[in-house]
């Protein structure tokens, strides 16, 4: 028995190695973002001189706008398409309905590099070109797919009969849709809509082959920046894109539950 | 009789016509959607791999098979190929090897509020930017970086590593991107395997090693699966990874794809890549469907 306690205290032990593995190096990135020294000399000289510079800094900030919008008008359209057809999957059966269900994995499934450069390729091609508009054509496609499953998982758990006992009671379908069906979903539909907001905002591959010289988003900058020889203003903007995009998921993990039952 | 029969059935066929309107306006955008962004950019790829030139700018390209050839006569690809291969399979093995003992200490050792908070402490990295995550390891390996630093005090004269711009700082990049993945399709896994179960091996005098090997391996295997095919997948794909931490070492059939569509501009060329690096995918996934379904369940 006491070996057992033993076996579960390395257990415990091993977990908190993993998890150290996961956050050091972001927890570096972010310390070394208000160090003031340029080459991540230690110790740390605490400064917030990159953020001021971060502030000056035209072209992030910039990228940094596109890349909310970009992600503002993912959202919108990714959880309104993804949501209706959440509700047919769900409400009917009919012919074809599981061909459609596959098609939501070719998305997920394919490396961004080959979506990216058909997007590319296609987009040029037909016209459609790059930048913004183009990237908001490629991020709702990721998250479509998403929300879909995040949606349907939510109604997995709606009983049918609360609508017809509803209409039954003389609701119009209008008002059985606004007062009940709505207010069942609301919590999958929030965890959709911040999860498409964190896949458009955190997305690198598909925005950096669409994005036209000058009008790029935040990851596309700051792989620029990267490639180009980093300064530690990247390491600032770094650290806060990656809080800002943990304090998304966080909110999602609060409406939605990664890996079903706990 | 039959008068009412047929109205009936005519009723039905109507709201069976109406359902269908329903079904399409709700499904219809966002099919239509993916159409337009995923199915017919896919398609158009393999026109273009067809083709002697991209028929862009007034170009006009001939039909031929020559980009598929390149890959096949140029060892270089295939060779860039088998890398790409083999550092999916060697992400793969490690993010198991890490992965699966954390997962089982969160399904099996931790309990109640504590697992919940592990569990979304191991997860919502993987969901948050790539791009960063692996932008950070260039701290902690370059040279005279954290790590090195950490290692010098700790041991003094320990010297340098020369990690930074190296296979194992891909591999290790790769690894803390994918991690996660791995750690949640295993837990999803093992804690649907009954303690009970456990508890009888154990009581019938098995080992830990048996309960491990016979037990725990084998009815976790689904998620094992699913997590190395998901992992290998965009691996072989990769190309920022590689660029970042590998440097002039970064070089994978990844890279070669993306020079060809944002430096050298052979199109034809990249597409025709691409549709054998997707061939590859497609043979993975239909190698491990079996396993992958039981996994989706």
């Amino acid at each position: 028995m006491r070996r057992r306690i033993g076996l579960a205290t390395l257990g415990r032990v091993y977990l908190a190695l993993v998890l150290m593995f996961l956050y050091i190096p972001i927890l570096v990135m972010a310390v070394m973002s208000f160090n003031a020294s340029q080459f991540y000399t230690l110790p740390i000289d605490w400064s917030l001189r990159w953020y001021e510079a971060l502030s000056g800094n035209s072209k992030l900030l910039n990228a940094g706008f596109n890349s909310i919008v970009v992600a503002v008008v993912t959202t919108a359209i990714a959880s309104t398409l993804g949501t209706a057809a959440a509700i047919a999957f769900f409400r009917y059966e009919f012919r074809g309905k599981q061909v459609l269900q596959l098609l939501l994995f070719p998305p997920i499934a394919i490396p961004w590099l080959i979506t990216g450069t058909a997007m590319l390729l296609f987009f040029f091609w037909a016209g459609i070109g790059r930048g913004l508009h183009a990237m908001v054509l490629g991020h709702v496609a990721l998250a479509l797919p998403y929300v879909i499953i995040v949606v349907s998982a939510r109604l997995k758990a709606f009983d049918p009969d609360l609508e017809a006992a509803a209409r039954s009671l003389g609701a119009s379908p209008a008002q059985v849709v606004r007062h009940v069906t709505f207010p069942f979903i609301a919590p999958g539909f929030i965890a959709a809509a911040l999860f498409a907001f964190a896949v458009s905002f955190d997305q690198f591959v598909i925005s950096y082959f669409l994005a036209v010289p000058g009008v790029s988003t935040l990851p596309v900058e700051i792989y620029t920046a990267i490639r180009k020889g980093f300064t530690p203003e990247i390491n600032a903007i770094s650290t806060i894109v990656i809080v800002f995009s943990m304090t998304l998921l966080v909110g999602v993990a609060r409406y939605y539950r990664f890996g079903g039952e706990r | 009789m039959t008068v009412a029969a047929s109205t009936e059935a005519g009723g039905s066929a109507k709201a069976r016509r109406g359902e269908a309107r329903r079904i399409a306006v709700l499904t219809g955008p966002a099919y239509l959607w993916l159409a337009v962004t995923v199915f017919l950019p896919i398609s158009a790829m393999l026109y273009f791999s067809l083709l002697s030139e991209a028929p862009i700018a007034g170009r006009v390209g001939q039909f031929t098979l020559e980009n598929y050839q390149a890959f096949f006569d140029k060892a270089f690809y295939q060779s860039l190929m088998l890398r790409s291969l083999r550092l999916g399979a060697e992400v793969s093995f490690y993010c198991f090897l890490f992965g699966f003992p954390c997962a089982l200490v969160l399904a099996k050792v931790v309990k109640g509020r504590w697992r919940e908070a592990m569990f979304l402490l191991v997860i919502i990295p993987f969901w948050s930017n790539a791009l960063v995550r692996i932008f950070s390891w260039t701290m902690v390996l370059r040279g005279n970086g954290i790590l090195e630093q950490f290692l010098n005090a700790v041991i003094p004269g320990f010297g340098g590593l020369d990690l930074m711009f190296t296979y194992p700082a891909i591999v290790i990049g790769l690894v803390h991107s994918y991690l996660p993945y791995m750690i949640l399709t295993c837990y999803i896994s093992l804690q649907a395997i009954d303690d009970d179960l456990i508890e009888a091996a154990r009581s019938l005098g098995a080992s830990r090693w048996t309960i491990l090997t016979r037990i725990l391996l084998p009815l976790s295997m689904p998620g094992i699966v699913a997590g190395a095919v998901l992992i290998f997948v965009p691996v072989i794909g990769s190309f920022m990874e590689p660029r970042i931490l590998g440097g002039r070492n970064g070089t994978f059939i990844g890279t070669v794809i993306e020079d060809q569509f944002t430096a050298v501009f052979n199109w034809p060329l990249g597409a025709a890549l691409s549709f054998i690096l997707l061939g590859c995918v497609l043979i993975i996934f239909a190698a491990f469907h079996p396993i992958l379904r039981r996994a989706a369940r």
